[in-house]
């Protein structure tokens, strides 16, 4: 055994991840995205692949293979299919939430179905229509009432929000809006409950399979069962999920861009340009080189991040590094292969373009490269 | 997944930091500006057996492995980067050859006193009209009877103005190409082995470095490593290990500059705060932090590669790339960072500034990793 060299379980899951990300999401990706279809046949399907509950007890159904496999597992799925991705991204943070903070009650209520596929999806209710980088200044209430919780206000950006079996929703219990984050408390939702709005579905540049709405409460009626973790715990739920989160999105950004570099590498062996493959030039071939490297630099940030927090050892700062670095790196890695394949990089017959816009989100969701920033600035200058 | 060090690797790389915290930072500024190598820090360090570290203790080394070597170097660059580079040319550019292709004999006279400290090597392959081609050779070997008759010139040979042994690249057969290429251990007192002035550099200013003539140089055939023809091989799978010990160097300099910028940035006001609290400054702060760690992260994988006994050309490139480009920018940052302070002589920021140039140039300049990374893509 070697330093970074993945286990034989984790090339498993590793590998029934990429054959079903090269077989079958790869000549789906391009015709969900154009009809901005969501992906349930394709979700069902990892769900039977134990891919959904990846970091996930075998008693709650799930593959209990450990956060590195995991994030293999993500870069792998990202290749094929970048808003499958997220979509699975969002249901394992869901559920290895609930694993980690619920009650056994939910986790038994919840996690499986999850799990399994019976649930077409999962979500993570916390940004607000002013607030997002700025989780604390979330302004949606909970307030007691005889038989429980009454929830009101509204979420936006919400993954899958839409098609969700369970909802984490993260609420006001206490204090006014900026105050530290103490009076913020966590509650599972269920789909379809009353009192749930449905809002706009978001028209996104890219990720266009996947399902981004708003949500509103309004006057949603909760059991005292549905309080996640204790009353004021909701903050520290929502950072410890993130920091789990954002190994996902690392990866997810890693599998993108090393798409985009495989169109890449495809294409400059192809097309000829004076006289020779355009690969054969310095100009070209040095991009991808950079490109590699980035890459491969991104997939080992990543995966120590992941082996940290499956050690059980603190990695906040690590994940942040590494959402931070795959994210802007997969970015460019995107923008040269739409480079590298010159006017076809920008028309919808080759992916590469496809690549480039599901890529720019990565900077963006699960903390901002700016957060992240903020995050590993504010270890290590402690 | 394994990412964590082993025991062994850890208690290296913590007595090298120890060894540099007190033996080199303090001095480190000095040496630089007086242009003086310091052998006596080096003879300590050799006492350390970082001579040959990843050679078996049955050869003089310190049996470890190149991830240690790589800790060992990042270390011992951290505090001064002209001794980082003294060491990795001796293990990497010297030992390891020596060990991968002398004899039982070759390795008695030519590695053994090397990799215990007691001598130091160096590396002869760039000529003035031959550095990235480095196939251009025109130093010649010439065969007579038991013996080659070499005549030519190399230049900057790192630790050629105080090693006691090169070896030395030349060519055999002309016709060949790189297949005409042949290797030679030579002993730097030997008649016909001219040294001239040491260079004078932008940085790593304590490492010497010089311009070597030969001139009728007779060297014992028996001194040739590998057989003939082997020459361009040898060395080109020897600088597949050289760019790991550079990666470290690299990252080495620009840990100390980022440490050094943290730490000014803790201390110095502006507008009545600390500078570490303005956002500009934490965020530079965090993407030098996040890339250091992404080098150090390549470097250690391209070693655990060589350990493995795994070709690592293109890995090995990749570290090198990507640390000595990441070095440039943290070290500027770091610069940046200490305002003016940075460009004053004073402190030792200006110099890690400097130190870090080379790295970008030396054992295969930048784009020559992407030459061999993108050959690698392309063609496989």
């Amino acid at each position: 055994m070697t330093l970074f060299e993945p286990n034989e379980a984790q090339a498993q899951i590793r590998d029934t991840a990429r054959a079903f990300a090269q077989k079958s999401l790869k000549q789906v990706a391009a015709s969900l995205d154009r009809e901005q279809r969501f992906p349930a046949d394709e979700l069902r399907a990892l769900a039977e692949l134990g891919l959904m509950g990846v970091n996930v007890p075998d008693a709650l159904g799930g593959a209990e293979a450990g956060a590195v496999a995991y994030a293999l597992a993500m870069m792998e799925i990202a290749q094929g299919c970048a808003s499958t991705a997220v979509t699975m991204a969002v249901n394992n943070m869901v559920a290895e939430t609930i694993v980690k903070f619920g009650t056994p009650e939910q986790q038994r209520r919840y996690v499986p179905e999850i799990a399994s596929g019976r649930f077409r999806a999962a979500s993570f209710a916390l940004s607000e229509p002013h607030c997002g980088s700025d989780a604390a200044a979330l302004r949606t209430t909970a307030r007691r009432d005889l038989r429980g919780w009454v929830l009101s206000g509204a979420k936006q950006w919400i993954t899958s929000g839409d098609v969700a079996g369970v909802i984490i929703v993260w609420a006001r219990t206490a204090d006014a809006p900026g105050t530290p984050p103490k009076g913020i408390s966590c509650f599972l939702v269920e789909g379809g409950t009353k009192g749930l709005a449905i809002g706009k579905h978001e028209d996104k540049m890219g990720l266009r399979a996947s399902s981004t709405v708003a949500l509103a409460f309004d006057e949603l009626h909760l059991p005292t069962s549905a309080l996640l973790g204790a009353e004021g715990q909701g903050f520290a739920i929502a950072m410890s999920a993130l920091d789990g989160g954002r190994i996902g999105i690392a990866s997810q950004a890693i599998g993108i861009g090393t798409a985009a570099l495989e169109e890449a590498v495809r294409y400059a062996r192809d097309r000829r340009a004076f006289g020779k493959p355009i690969g054969d030039y310095q100009g070209i071939g040095f991009q991808l080189a950079d490109v590699d490297t980035e890459l491969a630099a991104a997939r080992l940030l990543t995966l120590r991040a992941a082996a940290l927090k499956e050690a059980g050892s603190p990695f906040t700062r690590e994940g942040s590094m590494a959402k931070l670095f795959a994210s802007e790196k997969a970015n460019r890695a995107c923008d040269i292969a739409v480079q590298v394949h010159g006017g076809y990089g920008y028309i919808d017959e080759f992916p590469a373009e496809r690549h480039y816009r599901d890529a720019r989100v990565t900077t963006l969701y699960e903390g901002t490269s700016e957060i992240q920033r903020v995050v590993i600035a504010r270890d290590l200058l402690r | 997944m394994q990412t964590e060090l082993t025991e062994e690797q850890r208690q290296l790389r913590d007595t090298c930091r120890e060894f540099a915290a007190r033996e080199l930072v303090p001095q480190a500024k000095r040496w630089d500006h007086e242009h003086r190598f310091p052998a006596e820090a080096v003879k300590k360090r050799f006492e350390l057996g970082l001579a040959g570290v990843a050679v078996p203790a049955e050869h003089g080394g310190a049996g470890m492995d190149n991830v240690g070597y790589a800790l060992a170097i990042e270390e011992i660059s951290r505090g001064c980067a002209s001794v980082g580079v003294t060491l990795s040319v001796n293990n990497s550019l010297y030992c390891d050859p020596v060990l991968k292709y002398g004899t039982p004999a070759q390795r008695d006279i030519w590695l053994k006193p090397f990799a215990a400290g007691d001598k130091l090597g160096c590396f002869g392959l760039t000529e003035p009209q031959a550095g990235s081609d480095a196939a251009e050779q025109r130093t010649r070997a010439v065969r007579k009877g038991d013996k080659y008759v070499i005549n030519g010139t190399k230049n900057w040979i790192t630790n050629g103005p105080v090693a006691d042994a090169i070896l030395l690249f030349a060519m055999t057969d002309a016709s060949k190409g790189t297949k005409g290429i042949s290797a030679f251990l030579v002993e730097t007192s030997s008649p016909g082995f001219l040294r001239q002035k040491a260079d004078e550099k932008l940085g790593i200013c304590a490492s010497p470095s010089c311009t070597i003539f030969f001139e009728d140089l007779e060297v014992p055939a028996a001194q040739r490593l590998g057989n003939e023809g082997d020459g361009f091989k040898i060395a080109m799978s020897t600088l597949d290990g050289g760019r790991i010990g550079i990666a470290a160097q690299a990252i080495g300099i620009a840990r100390a500059a980022y440490e050094e910028a943290r730490d000014y940035a803790k201390v110095r006001k502006t507008f009545d705060v600390p500078i570490a609290q303005h956002q500009a400054i934490q965020f530079m702060l965090a993407d030098m932090a996040t890339e250091l760690d992404a080098a150090r992260l390549l470097t250690l994988r391209a070693a655990t590669l060589k350990d493995a006994g795994v070709r690592h050309s293109r890995e090995s490139s990749m570290a090198k790339l990507y640390a000595s480009e990441m070095s440039g920018r943290v070290t500027d940052k770091a610069v940046q960072i200490h305002g003016g302070m940075g460009y004053s002589k004073e402190l030792d920021v200006e110099r890690h500034f400097r130190d870090a140039r080379i790295t970008q140039i030396y054992e295969g300049t930048s784009e020559i990793q992407r030459l061999v990374i993108s050959n690698a893509l392309l063609k496989q």
